[in-house]
């Protein structure tokens, strides 16, 4: 629309001096953080690391093995040769050593590492797009919908038709016969009111409703949550991210319904409105990029809370069935032998480590780049 | 602020009842019943399994086992599956092992993150600064298993005590005096891991707030009065910078029946977070839905508290 403005009209006058944009400006005050810049180029390297690893070990014929079970060569310590004479050609580490040495199979650790690391990038991404989007979808319906109402009586119906549905899915027919036929009692209770509140039930704001519902999660510890809903679960990576990103969007629907709450008085929203801009519109064009910041910054730190979340759990025993590896249950495997082979032990959690410090450092030097307190000044 | 107080316990009995919901709805839908647990066990026969199901009232409707079992909790009387047992008997056993590490944990925390947050502030920049922050992210980044194995190690490596469980195996003739020394050793390690997250979270916090105020137009009077700066830090910012952490004393509460899962597991301590993982694994429903329950109130009395805390210390809250 404004490049149609300006071609038309030839009088609009050009700014003087090239103008920064928002992301050089972004970058200017983000490169002087070195923690942060340090954050940044290990979460390259550690992208880069896992993609490769992905591909270097999966397949029929993996170019390094991570499931080769060498039972003569157990425990060997990192950077130590292996014994030619007693393996055979096609179970000879690829890099003629073993880098990180072996666990208590034989199985060189260096492999299983770099299968684990694209688990790791994968549960901590997918978790936290999940609680993002939902969180954004809610905060962005409580912060722009918030005043309008809805009936106790539709809210008693949706609770019904939901948990019934819910019911009839794992198969509790009988409760889900009371339920279904709780709801039909509401629909005609609505058809015979015509949606008047005749029995004074009131109504309750949408924006209450979804911070009520926010209230709730949080009531739930999450770690227990997650590991009461991925024990009962068949154990899948799968599982363990939606799990996780199912219980962790309640922040982002805070910072976002804040956000909204503060950005739909100014004047460029209404300036939208008057001109007949789309609710969807005006939400996700014109105030979500002023909204985003602390989503960002809440989403970097959240990869690196649900990274370590899932090291727990596989650290516990759930998640990824065996053989396949996660940083986590390398770990776990190598407690036994703390003493004997620590390096089996440390080098899983030195990775862990290294992974989300850099999340967390980057995703604070985020925070401060984004301030616009610290912007004005820079 | 009567009429608060009521509109927020209204408020908070409503989400209760929709937690409650919620928690008996996640657990008695997953997939598997809890009277398939042991199915390969020969006495296990199908006669059985009915008998259980009836005892338990797993036969009934999901909405009648779910008023059943409320109706338990509240007159006391829910059973473990597992071995018969008043569940909350087991807890209150579980909590009194759990509650010394909360209590060591969180002396621990609260009294180490103030002198750490606010020497970052007042040398703000400085290496001093530098470095607890650096080591704040370090400590908020360290997989707890993982570090737990390195103070393990070193622990007894270097002091050769043991370390794991709540006590020394077979160490009944002792003196007193050893035997309390035996307890602390093995007290030590779990609660400063559990101590270790808050700490390195709370002086980043007392931190930033601290520098908040630091920034405020009445500090710099103080400055311009000529104060000492100790005056400044002490008597004038650091007593404004305090008001947040009042109310945080109320969000700890949920933290008694948290009990680390993870901690507890390495450590061989018998408490909350291992009976809740041993309930889960074994599914045994009524503890996990009443440690669950307790939990929800607690988080929701912690936040009452708060509230309440806030509008105690800070008179523009106070309508």
């Amino acid at each position: 629309m404004e490049r149609q403005f300006a071609s038309s009209d030839m009088f609009v006058e050009a700014p003087d001096a090239p103008r920064k944009t928002r992301l050089e400006i972004f970058w200017r005050l983000f490169r002087k953080n070195r923690l942060a810049m340090f954050g940044l180029v290990i979460f390259i390297l550690f992208f880069f690391t896992a993609l490769i690893g992905l591909l270097l070990t999966s397949g029929q014929d993996p170019f390094f093995d991570p499931a080769q079970v060498r039972l003569q060569e157990k425990l060997r310590p990192p950077l130590s040769s292996p014994n030619l004479d007693s393996l055979r050609p096609d179970e000879v580490p690829r890099l003629g050593i073993y880098l990180f040495g072996t666990d208590d199979l034989g199985r060189d650790v260096f492999s299983r590492m770099l299968q684990g690391a694209w688990v790791s990038l994968t549960v901590g991404f997918v978790a936290v797009g999940i609680s993002v989007l939902v969180g954004i979808f809610l905060g962005g319906v409580a912060g722009w919908f918030g005043e309008k109402r809805i009936g106790m009586i539709r809210i008693l119906f949706a609770i019904l038709v939901l948990t019934g549905a819910v019911l009839a899915a794992s198969g509790a027919y009988l409760s889900f016969f009371w339920f279904l036929s709780g709801a039909f009692l509401c629909l005609i209770f609505l058809y015979g009111t015509r949606g008047r509140d005749i029995f004074l039930l009131g109504s309750i704001s949408v924006d209450n409703l979804i911070m009520r519902l926010v209230d709730i999660m949080l009531c739930f510890p999450s770690f227990f949550l997650i590991l009461t809903v991925v024990a009962l679960l068949p154990a899948s990576i799968y599982n363990i991210m939606i799990v996780i990103g199912l219980t962790s969007w309640m922040g982002t629907t805070r910072f976002v319904r804040a956000e909204f709450l503060s950005l739909r008085e100014q004047d460029f929203v209404t300036a939208a409105k008057a001109l007949g801009v789309g609710d969807f519109r005006i939400i996700f064009r014109h105030m979500m990029p002023n909204a985003i910041a602390p989503v960002l910054v809440s989403a970097t730190i959240g990869i690196a809370t649900a990274i370590l979340t899932e090291a727990g759990l596989s650290f516990l025993g759930f998640g990824v069935p065996p053989p396949y590896a996660t940083w986590g249950n390398i770990l776990s495997d190598g407690k036994r032998f703390i003493f004997d082979a620590p390096w089996i032990t440390f080098i899983p959690g030195i990775a862990i480590l290294i992974v989300v410090l850099c999340f967390n450092l980057f995703g604070e030097g985020l925070r401060d780049a984004l301030n616009p307190k610290l912007r004005e000044r820079g | 602020m009567v009429s608060f107080i009521g509109k927020s316990i209204i408020q908070k009995v409503i989400t209760l009842f929709f937690v409650s919901i919620v928690s008996f709805l996640i657990i008695h839908l997953a997939p598997g019943s809890p009277s398939q647990v042991d199915p390969m066990n020969p006495k296990f026969t199908p006669e059985m399994v009915e008998r259980f199901r009836a005892e338990f009232h797993l036969d009934e409707p999901l909405h009648v086992q779910y008023l059943l079992f409320y109706k338990d909790l509240f007159t006391g009387k829910t059973i473990s599956w597992r071995d018969n047992r008043s569940v909350l008997m087991k807890i209150w056993e579980r909590f009194l092992n759990s509650l010394p590490l909360f209590i060591v944990g969180t002396i621990l925390t609260w009294t180490l993150s103030f002198p750490v947050g606010i020497r970052s502030a007042i040398g703000r920049g400085g290496v001093y600064d530098r470095s607890a922050t650096f080591i704040s992210y370090l400590l908020i980044s360290i997989p707890g298993f993982f570090f737990a194995y390195i103070l393990i190690i070193l622990v007894v490596t270097r002091f050769h005590v043991p370390v794991i469980g709540m006590e020394t195996f077979g160490t009944g003739a002792v003196s007193t005096v050893q035997m309390v020394m035996d307890r602390i050793w093995h007290l030590l390690l779990p609660s400063v891991l559990g101590a270790t997250g808050g700490i390195a979270v709370l002086s980043r916090y007392v931190r930033s707030q601290m520098l908040e105020v630091e920034g405020q137009d009445y500090v710099r009077t103080a400055r311009a009065k000529g104060l000492t700066p100790e005056q400044v830090h002490y008597r004038h910012a650091l007593r404004n910078a305090l008001l947040p952490f009042v109310t945080m004393f109320g969000l700890i509460l949920p933290g008694l029946i948290g009990g680390s899962v993870i901690i507890e597991s390495i450590f061989s301590w018998p408490g909350m977070g291992r009976m809740a993982y041993e309930a889960i694994l074994a599914r045994d429903y009524p503890v996990i839905l009443t440690v669950n329950f307790i939990s929800a109130v607690l988080v929701l009395a912690g936040t009452f508290i708060s509230d309440l805390l806030y509008m105690v210390v800070d008179p523009r809250i106070r309508l």
